[in-house]
């Protein structure tokens, strides 16, 4: 039990954190590990947050990572890492992409997008900054930066022996795969 | 085959391979999967989406009178509106299987109450299961159908949002056909005339008594003994969160049936334990089945009575511990749910802001979202279709007590075909002078668009006829000079309309009509409506950054740091509805 590792993906509502955990939880399913996957649908879609949940190792009880289980923490969108913060381990991984989706409070100028996220962030974890949008927008379609994020989620975690190619392959819309894989290269090689 | 499923997905597979052949449901969070997985399984069996759960319901019961297996999916508050059919079929009994699925939202992350659905099997006698994962969820589905025609019984398959929408590893088997069982006419079991029915009531006590024994046997109640000092009694996905804080040496009930409550079965395992807890999401329903047999044990005094339970809470709750953690001074700032960039809705409830001296009753769906800042339009979500029968109460209520307030009803489309015609009826009938708004965004928004019987297609996808709301509203006795249908994206036209509407002295509708801006748009749409891919932009040098625009609430206007407002082009959607808000014609239209 103990070597249940815990991934936690946020984002907003849109984002693709959906087929992010998708393709991650079948490679681990794959690669031999008991997964279990938790997402929450529904109203959160209309522009909420949302969080997709990883557990995997030898044996997976709950569906839910727990307050300080994290061992890495994916944030799609800048502050949504600071939301989660307290689920990180102590020490914990945090990958995060430098991108801002301003909230409705902030689009209606009555609360203020908060300034040094990462700074502060790297002050209690260990921080791989990422330009998903701009490393996907130069692949041509800024949509895949899910799949750049996975990569460099993959890369965080350390898991080996899988073949990502046909991960992607099997898991992506017809038409998208070649541009998904040089998604996921670039975020592996951040 | 290994696959990794959600539990819905799983409850899907499980009836397709126990043979169903009939299965209906009103789309809901978190049930709504349990069908749209069906649907992939079309050619071997008969999947639909019903007007409303009662109807789903009564349908899959017909389907078990004619022999098959059937099945009946919804939300834990869907169950309210099916209570009526449900607590007489447990007097009758099933030919073919017959299972309802509800879905419980302990937490309310997409509902509007937390009820705890397991008390209706108690309550309706009816046989429950309650799987823990995924693979439960397939191997429970299955069960159910056999228990159910082995009982004479329909079976409550109990799931919540966590066994709904988590995933886990589902190892599939091929279906197995089952023949029809043949028909016979049985008006002693299938009419409920108090003379039969007095007999099926006592004949139904004699029936809870076998199902009583099987749950005190059955493989899925088996205890797992691992010490003598702990013991926990958990059921559904509690059971998860209890196995990852208690100690190795603690012993389980896991209830997968957990009504008729296992009884017999619970006192000899209390007896081998020291000490009992009850892990339990919602109300204290193995609790109290423990109490009334005289057995001791801990559950709600530590335990919290609503709310989603989680490791962490079992943990702080039973041990007082919480886990270390990582913890930062600066807080994330809110992200509620909004209308989306391009929602039809945003045109109808800004124009209505702007109105005085009403009340707005609104309903269930995407549209609820009105009632939050910046808009704040609407004064009430009570449940599906209750807007329009709320506001009647109201207008009369106002009237009869010398108030000129006008009540008005908002319901979308699906919510109105749900159970809204009937309130509409009875406001034309007892001719009252509500106005209510039918917001027709040519879809089932909320729940990820479903289509209904508005829509023009099935489920699978088939083409369907269409119910014309305006014609069905002359024809429940609304006069045709009382009924407007409008584009609520003309500003307007939509402000002329409702002054007029509000002023009637009479049962009066306004049916606004825009397909739901993330639509997969029909041929039908794309011919009625302009749906060409435009989008607005700012003209910086005629902006007097007045915010008139930002009130609007959409997510694709931005105020940035230095105070100035810009367009999203991404996001925006070119609804034209901030073009029309602003003073200074700062706005433009780009195609």
């Amino acid at each position: 039990m103990n070597d249940v590792k815990n991934i936690l993906l946020v984002g907003v509502g849109g984002q693709g954190t959906i087929l992010a955990s998708k393709l991650l939880s079948e490679a681990l399913v794959n690669a031999g590990y008991d997964v279990k996957m938790s997402e929450v649908h529904g109203m959160s879609q209309r522009g909420g947050n949302v969080s997709t949940q990883i557990r995997y190792g030898t044996k997976v009880y709950s569906p839910i990572v727990g307050v300080g289980e994290a061992d890495v923490i994916v944030a799609f969108e800048k502050m949504e890492a600071l939301r989660w913060i307290e689920y990180l381990k102590k020490g914990g991984k945090i990958v995060i992409n430098d991108f801002e989706i301003p909230s409705a409070p902030i689009l209606m100028g009555v609360a203020e997008y908060p300034q040094g996220i990462i700074e502060d962030l790297e002050s209690v974890a260990d921080v791989t900054v990422i330009k998903a949008a701009d490393i996907a927008g130069e692949l041509g379609n800024t949509k895949a930066m899910n799949v750049v994020l996975l990569g460099a989620l993959v890369k965080a975690l350390g898991i080996e022996g899988i073949d990502w190619d046909a991960v992607i392959a099997g898991g992506v819309k017809k038409g998208f795969e070649e541009l998904n894989t040089k998604a996921f290269k670039a975020g592996y090689a951040q | 085959m290994s696959v990794i499923l959600s539990g819905n997905e799983a409850v899907a597979r499980g009836a397709y391979e126990a043979g169903l052949v009939f299965a209906s449901a009103y789309p809901g969070t978190p049930s709504t999967e349990v069908l749209e997985n069906l649907a992939q399984y079309k050619d071997s069996l008969y999947c639909e989406w019903a007007p409303n759960e009662k109807v789903a319901m009564e349908a899959a019961i017909g389907a078990s009178i004619a022999g098959v297996r059937s099945l009946a999916a919804m939300k834990h508050v869907g169950v309210n509106v099916a209570a009526d059919p449900l607590f007489t079929i447990a007097y009758m009994g099933a030919t073919g299987g017959l299972v309802l699925v509800s879905a419980d939202d302990p937490g309310q992350h997409s509902s509007q109450n937390e009820q705890d659905n397991r008390n209706y099997a108690e309550a309706a006698r009816l046989l429950m299961l309650n799987p823990s994962d995924s693979q439960e969820s397939k191997d429970f589905t299955k069960l159910a159908f056999d228990l159910s025609e082995k009982f004479n019984t329909p079976v409550l398959l109990h799931i919540t949002t966590r066994t709904c929408h988590s995933k886990g590893i589902v190892t599939f088997a091929d279906r197995v056909e089952k023949a029809a069982i043949p028909y016979e006419k049985n008006s002693a079991k299938y009419v409920s005339v108090p003379a039969n029915a007095k007999v099926l009531r006592a004949k139904l006590e004699d029936r809870v008594k076998i199902m009583e024994e099987y749950a005190n046997t059955c493989e899925i109640n088996k205890p797992e003994y691992k010490g003598s000092k702990v013991g926990v009694i958990t059921s559904g996905v509690s059971y998860q969160y209890a196995k990852e804080v208690f100690p190795e040496d603690t012993s389980f009930l896991k209830l997968g049936l957990s009504w008729p409550f296992p009884g017999e079965l619970a006192k000899e395992f209390a007896s081998k334990v020291d000490k009992l807890y009850v892990v339990e999401e919602m109300d204290p329903y193995i609790e109290r089945h423990l109490m009334q047999l005289g057995i001791a044990c801990e559950g709600k005094s530590l335990i919290p009575r609503f709310g989603e339970l989680n490791s962490d809470i079992v943990r702080k709750s039973i041990f007082g511990t919480e886990n270390d953690h990582s913890e930062l001074e600066k807080q994330a700032v809110n992200r509620p749910p909004v209308l989306c960039a391009g929602c039809p809705h945003r045109g109808f409830y800004y124009v209505l802001s702007k109105k005085k001296n009403y009340a707005a009753f609104g309903d269930i769906g995407c549209y609820t979202l009105g009632a939050a800042p910046p808009l704040s339009v609407l004064d009430t979500a009570l449940c599906m279709g209750s807007s329009i029968s709320t506001a009647h109460g109201a207008q009369i209520s106002w009237e009869r007590t010398g108030s000129d307030r006008k009540a008005i009803g908002v319901i979308g489309d699906s919510t109105f075909l749900h159970t809204g015609v009937n309130s509409l009826m009875e406001v034309a009938y007892n001719n009252s002078n509500v106005l209510t708004c039918i917001l027709d965004n040519r879809i089932t928004g909320m729940t990820g668009h479903q289509q209904n019987p508005g829509t023009g297609f099935t489920l699978t996808g088939e083409p369907a006829p269409e119910v014309d709301i305006e014609a069905l509203c002359i024809s429940i006795g609304i006069k045709a000079e009382n009924i407007y249908v409008i584009n609520p994206l003309d500003l307007e036209e939509t402000s002329r309309v409702l002054d007029e509407a509000m002023a009637k002295k009479a049962p009066t509708v306004v049916i606004t009509r825009w397909p739901c801006a993330l639509k997969k748009f029909s041929e039908q749409d794309k011919k009625e409506f302009d749906l060409t891919k435009k989008y607005c932009a700012i003209d910086q040098d005629k902006c007097k950054k007045c915010k008139a625009c930002v009130k609007t609430g959409c997510p694709a206007i931005q105020t940035q740091a230095d105070g100035s407002i810009v367009i999203d082009k991404a996001s925006c959607m070119g609804c034209r509805v901030c073009l029309q808000v602003c003073p200074f014609d700062a706005i433009e239209e780009v195609r």
